[in-house]
C-alpha cells in the first residue's frame, strides 16, 4: 500500500466531513488490532467454535476426471456459518466493534450473504442491526430477507437507483453520517473508503492461509491456479493475498458476463473495456460509467457480483498483471452448476459458480500433475428459487403454485 | 478572495445573507430558470447548482430523487455548463457548482475548472472530496480563482476545523448536524455552541444549512453565522405548488 490507503492508483478515502472523526477511531482501532497477535488469535478461535474453520479443501475427484487435465480441489467456504465467506469478515469486525464500544451495526448487502451474516454476529454480540438491501435483490432473495428478520434485525430495502447493491451502499452511508457516534459500518467487501478494502482483505486472508496449507498436504505443491469469482472481490482477496508472493501460482478472478459483454448488460470491470477509472462510494477503482461519470445498470444472474466497481486492490493487481481477469455468463454458470450437482453433489452458490466455469475451460489445458483451486464462496441453497426458476423446473413450479393457492385460501 | 468579497460587500447591507440550491435539469432547465429567476429578484446572495450525479452519496430523500429524475431526463454536465454560463451572464450573483467529485474528476479536473472559469463559476462544493484527496484540485482551484468552499461538521475536532479552514476559500459550509441534507432541525445550544466553535476556527464568512423552512429559522441565525443555505426546502416548494411561489417564499425569510 502506498500513500494513506492507495494500493497504486487505486483506492483512497473519499468521505463526506462528518465520517473523518470516525475514520480517524477506526484506522487507529485497525491498526492496533493488526499489530496485536492476540487479537488475530481470538479471531480465528471464534471461526473455529462460531463457524466451521478451517474449511475443507475437497478433491473435486469426478470432476477432475471429467476433465481429465488438473486436479480440481475446492476451498469450501459454503461450510461457513450462513453458508459463504462472508462470515469471515463479518466476525472479525464485530470483535472490532465491540473493541470500539458501537452498540449498533449497520451494513448493506446484495445476495443477502452479508447481510445475513451481519445479522447473525449483530444477534450474537447483543447489537442493534440495520440491513440495507436493494429492492431489486429484495425480490430475488427473499430467503435471506426471511431469516435477517428472523434474527432481529431490519432489513430495509432501497428503492433508489438501480435499486441494487451500490444503492444499498449509498443508503448505508446515509445512515452512517446521520447515527456516527454509535453507529459502526461493517462494510461488506474489499472496497469503499480506506481502510475498508486493506481491512476485509485481512479478515478474508484467512482463507488462503488454510488452502495454502491443505494443497501442500494434499497434492504436495503449490496450485499452478487459483480461480475466484469478483464482484466486490472479497472471496478472491481472500484466497489470493497468501498466493500474491507465490511467482508460480496464478490468479484468476472471473467476473459476471451476465448476457454477454456485447449486450451491455453484465458486470464485467476488469475483464473487457466497459470500465474507467472513477471515484465513487468513497473510493478510486475502474467503474462501469458513462462519459459523464453516471454510473451504468449492471446485471447478472448472481445479485452479489451484480457491482458497478471492483476493490481499489484487484485493480491494482490486475494493473500490474498479477491477476488475470475472466468473465463467465448467465447461460455458463447455469451449466457449470448442473454438473457440479450432478458430478460431486455440491451446490455453489450462482456468484462462485462464476469461478467454476473458467476453472472448467482451463482445467482440460493442464496437466493431472497441476492442481487448481476453485474458491466455492458460498452454498448455492439460498438460491434455490433463482435456480429453480432458471432451470424452469416443472415440479418446483407446481409446489409453489400449490402452496400460493394454500397461501391465499388461508386469507 | 473573489467570491469572499462579494459577500463580505453584501454584508455591510444585510445582517444575513441567503444562498440557495438548485438541481440542474430537475425537474428542467426551463423549471431552474425561472427558480432562479425569482430567486434573484427576491434577494437570494447566492445559489449553488448542483450538477446530478448517479450516486448523491451524501444527499437525503428529496436531492436523491431530484439527480435521478434530473439524469432520468437525460441531464448531461455539457448542459448544466452551457446553462451555468447563461445564469451568471443574466444576473449579478455568484454562482457556484455543488457536485461529487467523480463528475469532476471524469471530465478532467483541469479541463474543468477552465470550463468552470469560463462559464463564470465562483466557488465549488463537492462533498467527498475531503482536503487529503485534493492535493490537485486545490492547486487548481488557487490557479484558476475559484473558491473551494469546505465543509465542516459537528463531528470535526477543533484541530480538523483549523485544518480544513486553511484549504477552504470564500465561506465555509458548516453543516448543522450529522445526518444528510433536507432534513428539519432546530437551533439549540449544541448547535450554537458548534457555530462557536466554526467562527474560532475560521475567519472566513459562516454558511450554515440544517433543513431551513421559515423566518425563524433564518432570523436564529443572525449574529451566529453569515449565510443561511435553504436546499430542499424550495425543490419541495416547487414539487408541490409549482416555480411561481420560491419568489414570496423567498421574500418571506428575511
Amino acid at each position: 500500500m502506498d500513500k494513506q490507503g492507495f494500493f497504486g492508483n487505486w483506492g483512497g478515502a473519499y468521505i463526506p466531513e462528518v465520517l473523518h472523526q470516525t475514520f480517524q477511531e477506526l484506522n487507529a482501532e485497525f491498526t492496533k488490532c493488526k499489530n496485536d497477535p492476540a487479537f488475530w488469535q481470538e479471531y480465528v478461535e471464534l471461526m473455529s467454535t462460531y463457524s466451521c474453520r478451517p474449511t475443507p479443501l475437497t478433491h473435486a475427484e469426478n470432476l477432475s476426471r471429467h476433465f481429465g487435465g488438473a486436479q480440481i480441489y475446492i476451498k469450501r467456504e459454503d461450510l461457513n456459518h450462513t453458508g459463504a465467506h462472508k462470515a469471515n469478515n463479518v466476525m472479525g469486525q464485530g470483535l472490532l466493534v465491540k473493541r470500539m464500544g458501537k452498540k449498533r451495526v449497520i451494513a448493506e448487502t446484495g445476495a443477502g450473504q452479508h447481510g445475513m451474516a451481519t445479522a447473525t454476529m449483530a444477534a450474537k454480540f447483543g447489537l442493534a442491526c440495520t440491513i440495507y438491501m436493494g429492492e431489486e435483490d429484495v425480490r430475488r432473495q427473499r430467503p435471506n430477507v426471511f431469516w435477517m428478520e428472523k434474527m432481529g434485525a431490519t432489513v430495509v430495502p432501497v428503492t433508489d437507483g438501480s435499486r441494487t447493491l451500490k444503492d444499498a451502499i449509498n443508503e448505508a452511508f446515509r445512515d452512517w453520517v446521520t447515527n456516527v457516534d454509535e453507529t459502526h459500518y461493517v462494510f461488506g467487501t474489499v472496497c469503499g473508503p480506506h481502510p475498508f478494502p486493506e481491512m476485509v482483505a485481512w479478515f478474508q486472508s484467512i482463507i488462503g492461509l488454510e488452502a495454502a496449507e491443505q494443497i501442500i498436504k494434499y497434492h504436495g505443491k503449490m496450485p499452478a491456479r487459483i480461480f475466484a469469482c469478483v464482484g466486490g472481490g472479497s472471496n478472491a482477496m481472500g484466497i489470493f493475498k497468501r498466493f500474491i508472493p507465490e511467482d508460480n501460482v496464478e490468479l484468476v478472478g472471473v467476473e459476471a458476463g451476465g448476457h454477454g459483454i456485447a449486450t451491455g448488460l453484465h458486470a464485467v470491470r476488469l475483464s473487457g473495456t466497459d470500465a474507467s477509472p472513477g471515484v465513487a462510494q468513497g473510493y478510486k477503482t475502474m467503474f462501469l460509467q458513462d462519459s459523464d461519470g453516471q454510473m451504468k445498470e449492471t446485471h447478472s444472474v448472481a445479485a452479489g457480483l451484480d457491482y458497478v466497481g471492483v476493490s481499489p486492490i484487484l485493480a491494482d493487481l490486475w494493473e500490474k498483471g498479477r491477476v488475470r481477469f475472466e468473465a463467465a455468463t448467465d447461460t455458463e454458470v447455469m451449466a457449470a452448476l448442473d454438473l457440479t450437482m450432478k458430478k460431486e453433489g455440491l451446490i455453489p452458490a450462482l456468484e462462485s459458480t462464476h469461478a467454476f466455469v473458467q476453472a472448467f475451460k482451463e482445467a482440460p489445458r493442464l496437466t493431472p500433475d497441476d492442481a487448481i483451486i476453485i474458491n466455492m464462496s458460498g452454498r448455492g441453497d439460498k438460491d434455490i428459487f433463482t435456480i429453480a426458476h432458471a432451470f424452469n423446473d416443472p415440479s418446483w413450479k407446481e409446489f409453489i403454485i400449490k402452496r400460493g393457492l394454500e397461501y391465499s385460501q388461508d386469507k | 478572495m473573489q467570491l469572499e468579497q462579494q459577500l463580505r460587500d453584501r454584508l455591510k447591507k444585510k445582517d444575513i445573507l441567503l444562498m440557495t440550491h438548485i438541481v440542474l435539469g430537475y425537474p428542467s432547465f426551463d423549471t431552474n430558470r425561472e427558480v432562479i429567476r425569482q430567486m434573484v429578484a427576491n434577494g437570494v446572495d447566492c445559489i449553488e447548482m448542483q450538477i446530478p450525479f448517479s450516486e448523491p452519496m451524501a444527499d437525503g430523500p428529496v436531492i436523491v430523487r431530484a439527480n435521478q429524475e434530473a439524469l432520468r431526463n437525460g441531464t448531461r454536465v455539457a448542459d448544466c455548463l452551457a446553462f451555468s454560463a447563461e445564469m451568471t451572464a443574466t444576473h449579478d450573483i455568484p454562482f457556484l457548482f455543488m457536485t461529487y467529485y467523480n463528475i469532476i474528476f471524469k471530465y478532467g479536473e483541469k479541463a474543468f475548472f477552465a470550463k468552470a472559469k469560463a462559464c463564470g463559476i465562483k466557488g465549488f462544493i463537492v462533498p467527498d472530496l475531503p482536503p487529503e484527496e485534493g492535493e490537485s484540485f486545490l492547486q487548481l482551484a488557487a490557479e484558476y480563482e475559484i473558491a473551494p468552499i469546505l465543509i465542516f461538521a459537528p463531528t470535526s475536532t477543533d484541530e480538523r476545523m483549523r485544518v480544513l479552514a486553511s484549504h477552504g476559500q470564500g465561506f465555509i459550509y458548516c453543516v448543522a448536524r450529522r445526518g444528510v441534507t433536507g432534513v428539519k432541525s432546530v437551533i439549540g445550544q449544541d448547535v450554537v455552541e458548534y457555530l462557536k466553535r466554526c467562527r474560532q476556527a475560521t475567519s472566513l464568512p459562516l454558511a450554515v444549512g440544517f433543513g431551513i423552512q421559515d423566518r425563524d429559522d433564518v432570523s436564529a441565525l443572525i449574529g451566529k453565522a453569515d449565510m443561511a443555505v435553504i436546499g430542499s426546502q424550495t425543490i419541495r416548494l416547487v414539487d408541490e405548488q409549482g416555480a411561481g411561489l420560491v419568489g414570496p417564499f423567498i421574500a418571506g425569510l428575511r
